[in-house]
């Protein structure tokens, strides 16, 4: 029930790679390192949530204070390799509209 | 009292790290009484959404309490109550601001915190809050065999 973050450089994009659970217990670990990386004007982060298993409204609110710290600073983030059931919660809340997530995995979205 | 069910009930300490331990809990239980496996996982976001907001209320209070869960198993459905007792909250003003994204809101409008419940009454067929000690929060799941009461879809406050 614990979070691993990684990340790399690959070329201008910064890979952050999330194994684990996003929850209220480790959200904040998530939001301080996503942020940190998104304040660097022009990055360009993607982050992996292949496996990433399971997903709640706090990780929806890591998102939304990423895209905000985007926002100011002109950087930006892409959400890849969705569970289903991760891809889901963006689907059901509209977040899907204003978020950029590419490459859904297992199933038909 | 129509039907017999059994009942488990837990306490947890209001602290985040335990939400993850009841939703090990939820898939046990939920498991046990036949849920798919995309039901499951709509159970343990709904369930760790009313934990989260439990240890929330305890975190600003900064009151090491407890939460206390109970799971109700009926032959067709199952109850999840999550209750702290921490203040009441103002009922109208959570309703009032829940509800998904819609086209066009300006990003600024979004609350990291926002989705809770709203997730809570799109992944359950029937939530009800009582506010009067506390915030319990009863979550109801029917088991797909049995269709009865699947347009109960809506959230109910006793105050």
């Amino acid at each position: 029930m614990n979070l691993h973050i990684e990340d790399f450089k690959e070329g201008q994009v910064t890979v952050l790679k999330l194994a684990g659970e996003i929850d209220a217990y480790t959200a904040p670990q998530l939001k301080e390192k996503l942020l940190g990386l998104l304040r660097e004007e022009n990055a360009d982060v993607q982050v992996d949530l292949e496996k990433v298993n399971y997903m709640d409204s706090t990780g929806l609110g890591v998102f939304i204070s990423g895209l905000k710290t985007a926002n100011e600073v002109n950087s930006s983030f892409t959400l890849v390799n969705l569970q289903e059931n991760v891809y889901r919660l963006f689907n059901i809340t509209g977040l899907n509209d204003v978020m950029k997530i590419e490459n859904t995995i297992r199933g038909g979205m | 009292m129509t039907k017999p069910f059994d009942f488990v009930e837990m306490k947890l300490p209001a602290k985040s790290e335990y939400v993850g331990v009841l939703r090990l809990t939820i898939s046990g239980v939920a498991n046990r009484m036949g849920f798919s496996y995309e039901e499951i996982e709509d159970l343990k976001v709904a369930v760790s959404e009313a934990i989260t907001n439990a240890v929330k209320h305890a975190y600003f209070e900064d009151d090491q309490g407890e939460v206390t869960i109970g799971f109700a198993l009926y032959e067709d459905k199952l109850e999840v109550m999550v209750a702290d007792y921490g203040d009441s909250f103002d009922l109208e003003k959570v309703k009032e601001d829940i509800g998904p994204y819609e086209q066009g809101m300006p990003i600024d409008n979004l609350k990291e915190g926002g989705f809770g419940l709203f997730l809570i009454d799109a992944l359950m067929d029937k939530v009800e809050i009582n506010n009067n000690h506390g915030v319990i929060v009863v979550m109801t799941k029917y088991l797909q065999e049995n269709e009865v009461g699947q347009n109960d879809d809506q959230i109910s406050t006793t105050q």
